[in-house]
């Protein structure tokens, strides 16, 4: 599904992607852990193409398309979605209504029929029970005052709404309470399926709990240094990330 | 940012056409000829002259503004005609009589002036350049003792309400455009609402400038007597020009004890091109004057004219009035806006707010321009103000001047404002859910202007947005 061969990428001078290369096939979820700053959550933005970086080298192909030659709304229409690890405030713009125009521009790109409201309220209620909310929160404004828990559960429910080929979660569990990892790890675990895929990008061992991935990467200073299944993230936990990275960091449980 | 939102705002203006109608004109130039003449073909009787002649002689004296925060190159007063009407062979009697071409350039500008308009609830006295041509509805409203005409047939119909109010809240010597209205005004519209009657449609007029050269002196007077309510509708589009047209309207809202008048603006007369070629001066003067108990509230959308110069004000003479003033102002490309608004407090427990949205992009400039003035025997009087700007690019401008004036200690006044950018981590949010750059800025600015939006008509809300849209694209990259 997924091809990323040789990518480099720099935010202004700073080179901060060194070499990556990764095979994400249909119906996998792979973690891609590290120590801060070890390029992470630019990986995560650059394949969602975020205008701050600069790719310099390398190709990413997703189900045969040129990712990199597309636009970031051309990229979530053919199917990427990122969990953003800051989600932004939108004033005055409904959950509901942000909800339902993405909603409809992803159908609309693909040649699919619009919803209309009623209809899509239907297709809303269904994803809400499975963040655990009510209707209440759609007609908030888009993250207004949204705690950061909140935040990361609409990212889910945003997800669970477009439902894409490939998710690739932002440090999705950081700051989250058990009750809230709860939530957000049903989320990714109901989207499940045998043609999707999901990048975890995370910091700790504990998300891995809630959901079991099939791989897992430790990324240091922009390259993957190491692969491995499940049971690499166990061994993150008990041991830290120095024994791969040679850098001094604090514990990954 | 360079070319997402620039290319939103470099949408052509699309209703630029002209209706090539034979007009019936005065001279070029001002003197008192002109103001006697225009005075004469309306038939007007003598008080009016009179009262046009003052304004004249009075204009004469004073001196074009200069302290908005605007420029633009010194206006030949003497080098336009104030005085434009289609020619028609005898006083219209129903729309059927209008000139064909006349309704088909209201199609074009997508105003439906006759089944769906009134199917729609709304009663529409449409304004082509300065003659009324067709009232509809005006039946139905005279049964509830509703007046909706042109102002020229209130001049002839109703003379003793045009001299008891015309001038009583914005005098003819207000100011420097306010006194040349007063001095050549053509035609407007008129609305009275009897005693205890609340209108029950929304009364709308439609403006358009149309012969070339043709300043646009617009008169309107709405007077809600006692207890009465009405909400009045104003929208503008005007054809594509290469010079620039002034407009100098004057509206004056009256609303007696215990009335209510809602008036809302959408304005989109040309703004100019990208290069700031073009477009319309738009110098207005708007006032309410509230007595006691009474409700006035102007809403307003300016997305149009190369630059616009306006405060519509409520002097809240009687105890307990209410006044409101909900902006958005839109300047794109070379655009520029000072506008705002006052709320004179004079009654006691008086309450005034102000919710002014300032979106600049572009290279335009806007400016809030607000006064709020607690006058001493104004107890207890309120006001809340909110203000605030959003910028797309780097090129554009925001300014706010607000004056504070309170002279009782009881009142109390509060002033926020904010100025945001729209950044690129919510325009990447957007897309990074598969909304293009054109329909994200547009969602995130609709948003912005959400609270004032919400105090229009339904339909004109719509309009607005859509407008907003229009007036945006191509301004963020």
């Amino acid at each position: 599904m997924l091809e990323i061969k040789g990518l480099r990428a720099s935010a202004g001078e700073k080179e901060i992607l060194t070499g990556i290369d990764l095979t994400v096939k249909a119906g996998e979820v792979h973690a891609i852990m590290g120590p801060n700053g070890s390029g992470k959550s630019t990986l995560a933005q650059v394949l969602a193409g975020h205008p701050a970086y600069a790719v310099t080298a390398g190709t990413v192909t997703f189900q045969g398309q040129d990712l990199l030659d597309m636009e970031p709304e051309e990229r979530a229409q053919a199917g990427v979605f990122l969990a953003f690890q800051y989600p932004v405030e939108i004033a005055g713009v409904t959950n509901a209504y942000f909800l339902r125009a993405a909603y409809n521009a992803i159908r609309k790109a693909r040649g699919e029929e619009e919803l209309d409201p009623i209809d899509f309220l239907d297709r809303l209620e269904e994803k809400l029970a499975v963040v655990e909310w009510g209707p209440e929160i759609m007609q908030r404004a888009v993250n207004g005052g949204f705690s950061g828990g909140e935040k990361k559960r609409n990212e889910i429910l945003q997800m669970a709404v477009l439902e894409p080929a490939l998710a690739i979660l932002d440090e999705t569990d950081s700051g989250l309470d058990i009750d809230a990892l709860r939530i957000v790890a049903k989320g990714v675990n109901a989207l499940r399926r045998p043609d999707r895929a999901t990048i975890l990008v995370t910091h700790y061992q504990r998300l891995l709990n809630y959901i079991v991935p099939d791989f897992v990467h430790v990324l240091s200073e922009g390259r993957i240094v190491r692969s491995g299944g499940k049971e690499l993230a166990l061994e993150l936990e008990a041991r830290g990330y120095e024994w791969l990275t040679g850098q001094t960091e604090g514990a990954v449980a | 940012m360079s070319s997402p939102v620039e290319s939103l705002v470099n949408r052509e203006y699309k209703w630029g056409f002209v209706t090539d109608i034979e007009a019936d004109t005065v001279p070029k130039g001002l003197n008192e000829d002109v103001v006697r003449l225009i005075s004469a073909k309306k038939q007007e009787p003598e008080f009016l002259l009179e009262w046009r002649l003052k304004a004249y002689r009075g204009w004469l004296k004073m001196s074009e503004p200069h302290w908005p925060n605007v420029s633009y190159p010194p206006i030949d007063y003497q080098d336009a005609i104030y005085y434009s009407a289609p020619v028609t062979k005898a006083p219209l009697g129903s729309l059927d009589e209008v000139d064909p071409k006349l309704l088909e350039t209201y199609t074009k500008l997508g105003i439906p002036l006759t089944e769906q308009k009134i199917l729609s609830g709304v009663a529409v006295d449409a304004i082509f350049d300065s003659v009324s041509v067709g009232t509809s509805y005006k039946k139905a409203l005279g049964e509830m003792g509703i007046i909706f005409c042109s102002f020229s047939e209130a001049v002839r119909e109703h003379p003793e309400l045009v001299r008891k109010y015309l001038g009583s809240v914005v005098p003819a010597s207000d100011n420097y455009f306010a006194a040349l209205n007063s001095a050549v005004f053509s035609d407007g519209s008129f609305v009275y609402i009897p005693k205890g009657v609340r209108c029950p449609m929304d009364l709308s007029t439609y403006f358009r400038i149309n012969a070339q050269n043709t300043g646009q002196f617009e008169r309107t007077l709405i007077i809600a007597d006692e207890g009465a309510s009405v909400s009045y509708l104003e929208g503008c589009t005007a054809p594509k020009r290469d010079e620039n047209q002034l407009h100098a309207a004057v509206v004056e809202l009256i609303a007696l004890d215990g009335a209510s008048i809602k008036y809302s603006t959408v304005q989109n007369w040309y703004a100019g091109d990208e290069q700031g070629r073009g477009g319309i001066y738009n110098f207005v003067t708007k006032r309410g004057k509230a007595f006691r108990g009474s409700k006035i509230s102007w809403t307003q959308v300016e997305t149009g004219s190369a630059i616009t110069w306006k405060y519509p004000s409520v002097i809240l003479q009687g105890d307990d009035s209410v006044g409101e003033f909900y902006s958005v102002a839109v300047v794109n490309n070379h655009q520029q806006a000072d506008t705002g608004t006052k709320m004179i407090h004079l009654g006691k427990n008086t309450r005034s707010t102000i919710v002014s949205k300032g979106i600049s992009a572009g290279q335009g400039n806007n400016s809030y321009r607000g006064q709020v003035k607690v006058m001493p025997k104004a107890a207890g009087a309120r006001n809340y103000t909110q203000c605030d700007s959003m910028l797309i690019g780097n090129r554009c401008g925001a300014h706010t001047f607000p004056y504070i004036d309170v002279q009782n200690p009881t009142a109390s006044v509060e002033h926020e404002a904010s100025t945001s950018k729209i950044g690129e981590d919510q325009i990447f949010y957007c897309k990074q859910r598969g909304l293009n750059t054109e329909n994200a800025i547009s969602m995130i600015v609709n948003g912005f202007c959400k609270e004032v939006f919400k105090e229009l008509p339904m339909e004109f809300a719509v309009e607005a947005q859509k407008l907003l849209g229009v007036s945006l694209e191509g301004s963020v990259g």
